[in-house]
């Protein structure tokens, strides 16, 4: 079956200026080369640190943006060549409070968007109560969005991108910015989409969202995929290694690098949590640091201890700070 | 066809309705026409018949919507570009002129408060009543005059689609606008090679069909005729250069700030 979603050698470098008196322009290359195909019904995560190049892709397929170089078709057709066409099939959600009318009510801003994607006059009432009803906006809908909260504004969104049925979803950050519950209820509606036969591509920045949302990943560094996968094939690549997770009470920079030169441990990584921090040691598979580890720790406080099988987002840490090395 | 008149109606209406909760612009609407009423009260401060009464006050009702359709629909933009809603509305399956056609109209359509205020404040000002002289002539010809703004609103959108900074330039034809349409001294005033560029302004024809209408001297038909067969060449125009304009600026990655 022919892919829904392709992107081909796909490239997008950016032009810009800086500089107030002295003006050099500067080139800033998003995408070097993306390659991918959805197929139908799949939900594909696209991943990465920021400015990673996620929403460029994004706009390249959505026809925001011409590619500088490479292709890309969305349901068979080239998406610069068929925009219109491209158009009328897909939807696009982003995260974030802002694209809106904000003087308007809900209804107004859906309204006018329903006349935008066609949706036929005389459907456009029950369609838009429907999708009041799935986001859950209904009975506030003739409020004004200034008013709005951050997760009833992204509901808005959602059910503006879902406003003509389209059969493909594009989802930049769905979730940013709403609260658990309401981030909750959002991942039961994605997930509801992917039930309906919906083809979906969605960027995030939650791993564990990633992991139970997503049927395959690509991780993307500096512009490049670096790892492709299910979240399974992902955490696999670097597992069979351990995670050694070690707290601590205030380490030093060259304590890291200590552990870092452990021989087998790939990535080391410090995070705080509470009044203390954690390290958390990845290895390779057939090493065990955690002894080393500690010898190494020699010392410094620690606390509590503990080996763990890796996490989407262990994987995730140790393909992006890989990264440099394939580039 | 259909599908074009109604996106361009609901998306006139919906802006006119974001827009008119804008103080910012209703302050521009109400405000302009008593400053210009009183700077052309300054100037024509001679001669205090009927025909420079109306002239006068139409003319600083017609100079505040403008001011409000070049400077507001730049903002409006710009506003739009910023938060992303520029995006979408190329993202959506409608032409994307039939989304840029209804702000100016909008826009345009707002301004018509300058118009009441106008013609009350000169009242005061002057101390007579403004008569009318063909009521339905002239409640006419304000339609066509809010088309000839929107549409020359439209042409210079083309360019804010495309050129980030040219709101500039927009307020610079602020000026050369209210001159070459006769809203600030009559053209008969300026020197004679004035006269041929300002036939080419739509707005000029809005203009005079308005004061023909006020005075009941002439017929404002043909003024009519003219001012909306220039708005469909303006909108002509300014939809094949945003057709280039849109293009050149998903080339250059400039429709969105993020
Ligand atoms: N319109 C633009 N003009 C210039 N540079 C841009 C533009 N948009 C993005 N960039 C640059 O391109 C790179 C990729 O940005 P992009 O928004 O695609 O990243 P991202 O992966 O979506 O990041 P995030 O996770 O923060 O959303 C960044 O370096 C960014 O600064
Ligand atoms: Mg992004």
């Amino acid at each position: 079956m022919a892919p829904v979603i392709e992107a081909l050698d796909l490239h997008r470098t950016y032009k810009t200026t800086t500089g107030t008196f002295r003006r050099r322009s500067l080139e800033v290359e998003a995408v070097r080369g993306v390659s991918f195909e959805i197929g139908e019904g799949e939900l594909f995560g696209l991943l990465g640190p920021n400015g990673a190049g996620k929403t460029t892709t994004i706009k390249m397929l959505i026809t925001l943006l011409i590619p500088t170089a490479g292709s890309a078709r969305v349901l068979g057709r080239d998406v610069v060549d068929h925009a219109m066409w491209v158009r009328q099939r897909i939807g696009y959600v982003f995260g974030g409070d802002r694209g809106l009318y904000e003087r308007l009510s809900a209804w107004d801003n859906l309204r006018y968007f329903a006349e935008l994607y066609g949706v036929e006059p005389r459907r456009q009432k029950a369609r838009l109560e429907e999708l009041l009803d799935l986001v859950g906006l209904r009975g506030r809908e003739r409020e004004r969005v200034e008013g709005y909260s951050r997760g009833m504004r992204q509901r808005l969104h959602i059910a503006r991108g879902l406003l003509h049925d389209p059969p493909v979803l594009f989802l930049d950050e769905p979730t940013l910015g709403v609260d658990p519950v309401g981030a909750r209820e959002l991942r039961a509606m994605i997930s509801s989409l992917k039930d309906a036969g919906k083809t979906v591509l969605l960027t995030t920045h939650y791993m564990f969202e990633a992991d139970t949302l997503c049927d395959r990943i690509a991780v993307v560094a500096r512009g490049r995929i670096v790892a492709e996968g299910t979240p399974r094939e992902l955490k696999a690549s670097v597992a069979s290694g351990s995670v050694v997770e070690v707290e601590v009470y205030g380490i030093e920079d060259d304590a890291v690098e200590r552990l870092r030169s452990i021989e087998g441990v790939t990535a080391v990584t410090v995070e705080p949590r509470d009044h203390a921090q954690v390290v958390i040691v990845q290895a390779a598979p057939g090493h065990e640091p955690a002894q080393e580890v500690l010898a190494r720790l020699d010392g410094v406080s620690v606390g509590r201890v503990s080996s763990r099988e890796p996490t989407l987002e262990d994987a995730y840490v140790a393909l992006v700070t890989d990264a440099p090395a394939t580039q | 066809m259909r599908r074009a008149l109604r996106a361009v109606v609901l998306g006139g209406a919906l802006h006119f309705k974001q827009e008119s909760r804008n103080p910012f612009f209703l302050w521009i609407v109400i405000c302009t026409p008593l400053v210009y009423a009183t700077m052309a009260y300054f100037l024509f401060r001679g001669g205090q018949d009927d025909a420079t009464l109306v002239t006068a006050s139409l003319g600083s009702a017609l100079m505040g919507i403008w001011s409000l359709t070049t400077t507001a629909a730049a903002s409006t933009l710009g506003r739009q570009r910023r938060v992303g809603i520029l995006e979408l509305l190329v993202a959506a399956p409608t032409p994307f002129w039939l989304t840029i056609v209804p702000i100016t109209l909008a826009l345009a359509a707002l301004g018509v408060y300058s118009l009441a205020t106008g013609l009350i404040y000169v009242t005061v000002l002057f101390g007579v009543p403004v008569t009318i002289a063909n009521p339905f002539a002239f409640c006419v010809s304000v339609l066509p005059m809010i088309l000839s703004m929107g549409m020359l609103g439209f042409l210079f959108c083309a360019a804010f689609v495309r050129f980030r900074s040219s709101w500039m330039v927009g307020n610079l034809f602020e000026f050369p606008v209210w001159t070459l349409s006769g809203m600030l001294i009559p053209i008969a005033v300026l020197p004679v090679w004035v006269e041929p560029i300002s036939w080419f302004v739509a707005p000029t024809w809005g203009m005079s069909a308005l004061r023909e209408a006020a005075l009941g001297n002439a017929s404002p038909w043909d003024d009519i005729g003219m001012c909306i067969a220039l708005s469909v060449v303006y909108a002509a125009a300014g939809g094949a250069l945003l057709r280039v304009f849109l293009r050149s600026a998903l080339r250059r990655g400039t429709l969105a700030l993020s």
